[in-house]
Order: structure tokens, then sequence, then C-alpha cells
């Protein structure tokens, strides 16, 4: 088991990772903070693809004469995923800006009781 | 000629970026390129669904880098039915914005942009892709739920970024599982890998299985995760709401077939029981929570919203089974509940333009008011509940012969008493359109109107002081 988790301690930082943004994602109230707690989800997601293409004293991806290299598949896989996750942040942010213009709160439970009151 | 399927994708987005710029420089502009490229794609649909259906399936290699490693785009008889419904819908829907709003050139180039994703999602052959693609027709989808003015909106669109982004990163984190065992992301290419190499039944094919299956099951909204989807139907604009419910969660339910079909098989449902079974009892849950909720709402477009989620469950149902017969009844169904949803939101926005009506009870004596709408929305919602001759028949009646294929009984029995669910929350529908009178005045009053008044509301001008 120890032998495992020192191995393979990197998909342990990965679930790590994945659960505090959940938590994160439920338990702030702040809007921004959930905003935050989703980019550390998606952090770990990104961790898990690069650990899986990390091979142990492989060269970079650069084409040269002495093998291995690590797989650079997973790593522009993840560039993509990093820009979609740049824009959803964005646009997030965007529409905190507009929810705090509108009702003076980033608070989720008054919104949810301003909600109520309607 | 097979160089038409790209464009198929490159349509939109190029209308999207041009209807944005052409309107920075003229402010009038947004909407015949909107209507250009939208015509355009039509076109585009049929001539490859043509194609598809009388030269059989089509495959296009982007780029030049050959399968395993580039992306491929394929077109067959799903996806090219579902490409045709995607451009319709689309186009139908922006003849009706351009009557009910909004009209502004940010809002065509996101509309444009979900046009795009989803025509992407319908047609790559390539997992990473599709991911790619989800996650542009989830910021388009966003962003359209929040074009709304006033601060619900807003609020309903945020939710549902934070949970949607939790479902395509789910998704995401399935197919790292799935390129891991096999070192390739084309579906194709999975379902001979994921059977050979790494066998259905190994933990790693369960547990990508599980993260995809989960992930797509927020973005179809399958019931205890379906949370966001009711405000964000009932907080958008008329208009933007008629379009997601017809299509988002139509092209996310069409992604999970082929994900469940495609890339793991029937045969992964055959050796793993479990999985399939968790599939049937999320339909089961869908449809019974769904339709119970529904009758629960007091307005309109939130009852429609609940709505979505029992019939989406009657398409993972057909899709739990894995038989022919079910396969073709979702297919069915999810066309026909596109089509179908999509219009009963239009219409249903068109009740609340001409008379004000968005609650159950402001519907009283509708058919007098209004006949054409009643009328509109009484067929539609006897076709929801599926009466023989319409799409809604057909649907159910496929899915529910597959379940009795394959001898799953309770499944079938839940299938069948979805009718006498959908009947529970349209009947009172119809019943109060054609058969009540009008009450002379509203007798709520403005508590009726669910939208908070204007930019200058604020929440402690209008809420009395709490006794302390």
């Amino acid at each position: 088991m120890i032998d495992l988790l020192a191995s393979r301690y990197y998909y342990l930082v990965t679930f790590v990772l994945l659960g505090v943004g959940t938590y994160m994602m439920i338990g702030n109230r702040n809007l921004v903070k959930k905003v935050i707690g989703m980019n550390v989800f998606q952090t770990g997601i990104f961790l898990f693809f690069i650990a899986a293409a990390y091979l142990d004293g492989a060269n970079p991806p650069v084409l040269t004469a002495d093998a291995p290299h690590v797989s650079p598949l997973p790593h522009v896989l993840i560039l993509t995923a990093i820009v979609v996750g740049v824009s959803l942040t964005a646009v997030a942010l965007g529409l905190i800006v507009r929810i705090h213009s509108e009702y003076g709160t980033l608070d989720a439970d008054v919104l949810w009781e301003v909600r109520h009151d309607d | 000629m097979t160089d038409l399927v790209p464009i198929a994708v490159a349509v939109p987005i190029i209308g999207s970026v041009v209807a944005l710029l052409a309107g920075l420089v003229r402010s009038e502009t947004g909407w015949p390129v909107a209507l250009a490229a939208s015509v355009a794609q039509v076109g585009l649909a049929v001539e490859l669904a043509r194609r598809a259906f009388v030269e059989g399936t089509i495959r296009y290699v982007v780029g030049g880098f050959e399968v395993p490693y580039g992306i491929e785009l394929v077109i067959d008889g799903l996806s090219a039915s579902v490409l045709v419904l995607v451009a319709v819908v689309a186009l139908g829907v922006l003849s009706y914005a351009r009557a009910a709003g909004p009209r502004s050139n940010a809002f065509y180039a996101a509309y444009l942009l979900l046009v795009a994703g989803l025509s992407g999602m319908t047609i790559t052959g390539d997992l990473f892709n599709m991911y790619v693609f989800l996650e542009i027709t989830g910021l388009a989808a966003y962003v359209l739920v929040a074009s709304d003015d006033g601060g619900r909106s807003a609020v309903a669109a945020l939710r549902y970024l934070l949970i949607g982004t939790v479902g395509a990163s789910l998704f995401l984190l399935g197919i790292g599982y799935l390129y891991i065992g096999t070192g390739t992301l084309n579906m194709a290419d999975l379902a001979g890998l994921l059977a050979e190499d790494v066998g259905h039944a190994s933990t790693l094919a369960r547990a990508a299985f599980a993260f995809v299956v989960v992930g797509l099951f927020i973005k179809v909204a399958v019931f205890p995760l379906h949370t966001w989807q009711p405000e964000a139907y009932a907080a958008s604009p008329d208009s933007v709401s008629g379009l997601i419910s017809a299509l988002v969660s139509t092209v996310s339910a069409y992604a999970l077939i082929r994900v469940v079909y495609t890339v793991f098989t029937a045969d992964f449902l055959a050796a793993n029981p479990f999985a399939r079974d968790l599939l049937a009892a999320a339909a089961m849950v869908s449809i019974v929570a769904g339709s119970v909720l529904a009758v629960a709402q007091t307005e309109v477009k939130r009852m429609l919203a609940y709505s979505s989620v029992a019939q989406f469950g009657l398409v993972v149902a057909g899709a739990s089974l894995a038989n022919e017969t079910a396969m073709v009844g979702a297919a069915v169904h999810l066309v026909g509940h596109a089509v179908v949803k999509g219009g009963l939101f239009l219409a249903a926005g068109a009740v609340a333009t001409a008379t004000g009506a968005r609650t159950v009870a402001e519907y009283d004596g509708l058919a007098d008011r209004l006949p054409v709408g009643a009328t509109a929305l009484g067929v539609l919602a006897l076709t929801m509940v599926g009466i023989p001759p319409t799409v809604g028949f057909v649907g159910k009646w496929y899915i529910a012969l597959g379940a009795v294929e394959s001898g799953a009984w309770v499944l079938t029995a839940v299938i069948v008493a979805s009718t006498l669910l959908t009947l529970a929350y349209f009947a009172r529908l119809v019943e109060r359109m054609f058969f009540r009178e009008a009450s002379v005045s509203s007798p709520t009053g403005e508590e009726t109107d669910a939208r908070p008044e204007g930019p200058t509301w604020s929440p402690t001008a209008t809420r009395p002081p709490r006794p302390t």
C-alpha cells in the first residue's frame, strides 16, 4: 500500500485537488471563491493528464537522437483544456460582476434568500 | 467532395466572428449575417445527410493527420439526423428571435457559436474533440442564458456554468482514463482496443465509463444532477429557452448514446450488468421524479423544464436497453422531443408576450383570449404525452417495445406509466386553457410576475426590516 502510494502519489494529489475544488464550490458562500474552486477542480484534471504522460528519465518531446521521449499528446490536449478553463473563468467573472451590480452582494446564501423573496 | 464536412462546423464559427466584427462597424448587421449563416448551415446539413443516407458513412480526416493520431469527422445516419435537427431548429428559433428578441449583435454571435459547438459535437469522431465542442456549446449556452435583463438570468447562468463545468471536467477525466488505457482518442479505434487490450470487465474501463456517463448525465440533466436546468430554462429569454431546451441537452444525450454505443459498445453493457442497471435506474428515477416535480410547478416554463428531465429519462432508458428497437425509439424520441419541446417553449413565450401569462393559474380560459396560441400549445402538449399519430407516441412505443424484448419488466412498466405521468402535468394546462373561464382580474396581482423589475431593484429597498 505504502509502495503504491509512493509510486503513484501524483494520482493521490489529483484526487485531493478534485476534492478540495468540489468542497470549495459547495462549501463557500462567496461566488468568486466558488469560481476559484472550479479552477482548482480543473487543475486536478490537468495534473492527472500530465502525470499520465510522465516517463521516468525521458526527454522532452523535441526531435533529438536519444530516446525515450515523453508523450507530447497529453500536453497538447491540456493546453487546449487550459484555454477552455480560462474562457470559462472569464465568463464566470463577467457574470459575477453583473450579479454584483444587480443585487449588491456576492454571498450565495443572501442571493438565494433574495430570489425567494421575489 | 468530402470537404463539405468541416465547412459544416466552420460556417457558424466564421458567421459568429463576422456578426461580432461587422456589428462594430454597423449595428444592424447582426441579423442578416446570422440569417445567411443559418440558411447556409441548413443547406450543408441537408446535403451531408443526403450523402450519408445514400452513399453511406462519410469520414473526413482533418488536416491530413492520419487517424488514430489526427482528428476524424464522421457522419453516419444518426449524426446526420441530429445535424439536420440542429440546423433546422436553429433557423426556426432565429426567425422567432427576430420578433421576440434579444436582438443585439452579441446575441447573434453567441447563437452562431452555439450552433457551431452543437454541430461539432454531432459530427466529431474523436473523444477529446468532443470535449472541446462540449465546452464551446457550454460557453455559448451560459452567455445566452444570461442575455436577459435583470439579475435572475445571471444567477441562473452562473449556477449553470459551475455545475456544467464539473460535468464537462468529469467527462474529460473519463477520457483521460481511456487514453491511459489505450493510447488513442479516436472513437472507432478505442472501441476495438478497449475490447481487446483493456477488457470490458477491467477496473479502468469501468472507471472511465462511470466518469464519462456521470459527466454527460449532468449535461443532459438526468434527475439528481438536473439542478441547474429548470432555473436556466425559466430565467433565460423566451427564444433562448426554446433554443437550448431543444438542442443543448439533446446533443448531450446524443453524445451519451454515441459514447455508450460507439466507444464502449453493447458488449460492455453485457459484460457489466451493474453499469446497465445503473443506467436503467437513473432513467426510471428521472422519469418519475421529473414528472412529479413538473406537476408541482406554478411557472409554465419551469414546468416544461422539469418535463425535459422526465423525457430525457426515456432516452436514457432506451440507451440502457442496448437493443436495436430501443435504440430506434431513443433516436426518434430524441429528435421528436427536441422539436416539440422547443415549440412548447416558443409557444409559451408567445403567450407570455401576447397576454402576460407566465404561471399555470394565469392560463385560465386562454383559448378565448388567444385561440391560435392555445391550440398550438394544446397540440404540442398532446404530442409530448404521446397520443398515437404523433411523434411522441412512435418514440415511446419503440422504447417500450425494446424494453419488452429485453424482458426488463420494471422498466417497461415505468415507460408505459410515463405517458400517464406526462398527462398529469399537461392535462391540467389543457384543461385550464380550454375548459375554464378567464378570471376577471389576476387574483394574485404582482406576485405572479417572478421577474425582478428593472435594474434599479435592490434587495435592501424592497425587503421589510426584520423585527429584532
